[in-house]
């Protein structure tokens, strides 16, 4: 990398914003941010999230060799230049920004809209002008294919399961998937909308809600980034019960997922033990927090549960009796090979895709890429913690199931620890009353949750954006069935299990 | 006289006893997993529900989608009354040959698959040109072995060949177990279930008898789902009359006989609904190619069945 500069020495030519913490923002202008376009063209800056305002584009960036974060940001009125062209991971968000807040990129290669399917009351609903409604919903003209004996296969978005809504278009020739294209924005809530203006505790709860799955990882995601921006910090107890909840969460969702995946492969004897298990630590959660996926728990400026003796014995228990089940069942999944048979090199995922658009949690980690948000940027307790980051080569089903499987112990592991060592204190110190922005980077079960937030001097939100950790790998999705049988989709589509959800804001 | 009497009761028998076999295997899958399942009676009830229900047919459908169905359910339910189950002695029984048994199943599949493509969507194409594919596969394996069983007893005709292993042909059972394997496996593919094909999914890219009859509703879906329960009772009928005849009442038998027989053969199917079951939570469903790798080894155990018996005939 001789003579490319690092993130944060490039940067610091620009404005910088005060009061946006923990990491720095600076302010471009046209030509600097035209700039920083070509720039990441030859740099290795990870693109972590894009977002906009009414007159305004963000930008969050990591440098892979320092670490470093920054935001960078363009004052625009109604167009920018698009990062696309450098990051194809920005393609889709920048297609939300457009039916959002009616801001164009420009140069981008797919013009189409992504979020609006033309049903809202108006267009660009959170733009500084009114924009009119819309003629009516419009036609989304999918990739052509071409070729003899291809066929088209619409899949969705209303499916035979209980599964979220998504539209998939496969083109195949015979059972050989040629192109998966993926249409999403049916779970559409208007979250950014409606956190406008909200006060810190009113956002908190919507955040909570943008994907129910991950309640606890954007509950603390939320909370970091207010706690960042009006710069007050939890107490160490409230910490380690944040950590306690994530563990829980992680523990269930991966549980499921594992469960899920092999019943994909019709082996329902998985799914039935996954989810007793999964159903135990609910049982557990409800009885120890009043709650059973850990809602509204974690609040701006620390949490809202305690841990007694007993629920810690409850908790302690749990994780005692969890571990050999889970061990048991890890040996039934080695060792049927009828399974293993459709997991082994299914759905690869190629690592430089992985890298290239910067996909997190086992999606990554099965593909060498081993970023975890827990250690890298890191945030306590668990930097005191030391989690162990399991990473594979492979980058098939298999793999992100092994991913799962080794992070179940992990996690399993880390309650444990946590139980022991949680420091006693305040769980809870209220939280200044004062402007600013702030971000925060968590680990969900999915990977990297990004939160950005800007509270007003009377400490509401003025503007608050997630990014699920999904956006990055709703993509590799498509990559990792061409090719494929169609039959193999589910399979596929089970062990990335991308949120609808929290994608579709 | 007795044989029209009996058949009539075989005929009742094996739509009365159908949806209890499917509910038996569902209720041990669900046992063997851990969950408590739903009741044994469940099927009934929701052929009932259904039967109940409106049929809603798509504006694309010609008559042959609400054709299909009832040339279906006949076809699949004469050829399981052919079977004999526990008596040999019934009006059907010279009739009951295997090849027509095949032929019929055929015939069954033809207007299921046509039907599945009938209303166009993209599902019912996929889930019948996967049911063709299996198809072409499993009925070579199945003639091949209905070609071993007539050569060993002489007849194509399942209540002679189980007559015939009753009485015990020496040295024999090389041929006959690999028989039996051949149609265990070629019965797993034709009633659609794991590894081949699962019926519980609700993933329609990986379905394909469901695919098939993913559009009916009402009592056209009942009598498709009444057809696949038939067909299930069908093979366990016809591998319990084939490769394990003892208790089956031979003609001029009493009622005492007949009673018997009815144990008998209830025993047989239970055991073998159980074994189902068991093997259907021990394992995953495979690629949809590997089915041909799965039915090729079927044939080709039928081709060695054949060849054993030249084998062991010129010993």
């Amino acid at each position: 990398m001789i003579g490319n500069p690092s993130l944060l020495d490039y940067l610091p030519d620009a404005r910088r914003v005060a009061l946006h913490r923990p990491w720095p923002r600076f302010l471009l202008d046209e030509a600097g941010w035209r700039h920083l376009v070509r720039q990441l063209g030859v740099s290795d800056w990870e693109l972590l999230g894009v977002w906009a305002e009414a007159a305004e584009v963000h930008c969050a960036l990591r440098d892979e060799t320092t670490g470093d974060i920054a935001v960078a940001s363009l004052a625009c009125k109604d167009h920018y230049p698009s990062l696309s062209p450098a990051r194809p991971a920005a393609i889709r968000l920048e297609r939300a920004i457009r039916d959002l807040y009616g801001l164009v990129p420009e140069g981008i290669e797919d013009p189409r809209p992504w979020l609006d399917h033309g049903r809202w009351p108006r267009r660009a609903p959170l733009a500084a002008t009114r924009h009119d409604p819309p003629a009516g919903p419009h036609r989304y003209k999918f990739l052509p294919v071409e070729g003899n004996g291809l066929h088209q296969i619409p899949v969705g978005p209303v499916h035979a399961g209980i599964i979220e809504p998504g539209h998939f278009r496969f083109h195949a020739a015979g059972e050989t998937v040629v192109r998966l294209e993926e249409r999403l924005g049916y779970q559409h809530k208007g979250i950014e909308g409606l956190m406008a203006g909200r006060t810190v505790a009113e956002a908190a709860r919507l955040a909570g809600r943008v994907s129910g799955d991950s309640t606890v990882a954007y509950a603390i995601a939320f909370a970091r980034a207010v706690e960042a921006a009006s710069g007050a910090e939890a107490p160490p107890r409230a910490h380690w019960m944040r950590a306690l909840l994530a563990e829980l969460e992680r523990v269930a969702n991966h549980l499921f997922d594992i469960g899920a995946i092999c019943n994909d492969a019709a082996f329902g004897l998985m799914l039935a033990e996954c989810g007793a298990m999964r159903e135990a630590i609910l049982q557990a959660n409800a009885r120890c927090f009043g709650h059973r996926l850990l809602m509204d728990l974690v609040v701006p400026g620390g949490v809202v549960c305690d841990v007694t003796r007993e629920t810690m014995a409850l908790l302690g228990g749990l994780v005692k009796d969890l571990r050999p089940r889970f061990e048991e069942l890890v040996n039934l999944y080695d060792e049927s090979p009828s399974l293993l048979d459709r997991t082994v090199g299914a759905g690869v995922t190629a690592a430089t895709l992985v890298h290239r658009f910067g996909a997190g949690g086992f999606v990554g980690r099965a593909a060498s890429r081993g970023l975890d948000a827990r250690r890298q940027p890191g945030y306590p307790p668990y930097d005191d913690l030391d989690v162990a980051v399991p990473v594979y080569a492979e980058g098939d089903v298999h793999h992100r199931v092994l991913v799962r499987i080794d992070e179940v112990r992990t996690s399993l592991d880390l309650i444990r620890r946590i139980l022991d060592e949680m420091p006693g204190g305040p769980l809870h110190r209220p939280i200044p009353t004062r402007g600013g922005e702030g971000m925060a980077l968590v680990e969900g079960f999915r990977g990297e949750i990004l939160m950005w937030v800007r509270l007003s001097e009377v400490g509401r939100v003025v503007r608050c954006h997630p990014r699920d950790p999904s956006w990055f790998q709703w993509p590799l999705l498509e990559a990792a069935i061409e090719g494929n049988i169609v039959a193999d989709f589910p399979l596929c589509n089970k062990s990335f299990n991308c949120s609808y959800s929290g994608h579709d804001l | 006289m007795t044989s029209f009497v009996l058949q009539v009761v075989q005929t009742l028998l094996c739509i009365a006893l159908a949806p209890l076999v499917t509910g038996l295997v569902r209720f041990v899958k669900s046992r063997l997993q851990g969950r408590r399942g739903p009741s044994l009676l469940q099927p009934y009830r929701d052929l009932y529900r259904l039967l109940q229900k409106e049929a809603i047919v798509a504006d694309s459908a010609s008559w042959l989608f609400r054709f299909a169905p009832y040339v279906t359910f006949a076809a699949v339910w004469l050829a399981a009354a052919m079977v004999p189950s526990f008596s040999t002695e019934m009006l059907l029984t010279p009739a009951a040959d295997l090849i027509a048994l095949v032929a019929l199943l055929g015939l069954a599949r033809f207007f299921t698959a046509l039907a599945g493509m009938d209303v166009g969507t993209s599902f019912g194409g996929i889930g019948a040109s996967r049911e063709m594919m299996i198809a072409s596969l499993a009925e070579p394996a199945m003639l091949m072995m209905t070609f071993t069983l007539s050569l060993l007893a002489g007849s194509t005709a399942p209540a002679i060949i189980g007559g015939f292993v009753v009485g015990g042909g020496v040295g024999l059972e090389v041929s006959l177990a690999l028989a039996l394997a051949a149609v265990v496996m070629v019965a797993i593919a034709e009633t659609g279930r794991i590894p081949v094909d699962n019926p519980a999914t609700h993933l329609e890219l990986t379905m394909v008898h469901e695919a098939m009859v993913l559009e009916y509703s009402g009592r056209h879906l009942a009598l498709m789902e009444a057809a696949g329960m038939l067909r299930l009772l069908l093979y366990m009928s016809l591998i319990a009359c084939i490769f394990a005849p003892w208790g089956v009442a031979q003609p001029g038998a009493g009622l005492g006989g007949l009673a018997l027989g009815f144990v008998a053969y209830c025993g047989k199917v239970a055991a073998m609904a159980v074994a189902l079951a068991w093997f259907e939570s021990m394992i995953a469903k495979m690629r949809v190619f590997r089915v041909a790798d799965f039915l090729g080894g079927a044939l080709l155990l039928a081709v060695l069945a054949t060849i054993f018996l030249y084998v062991s005939e010129a010993v």
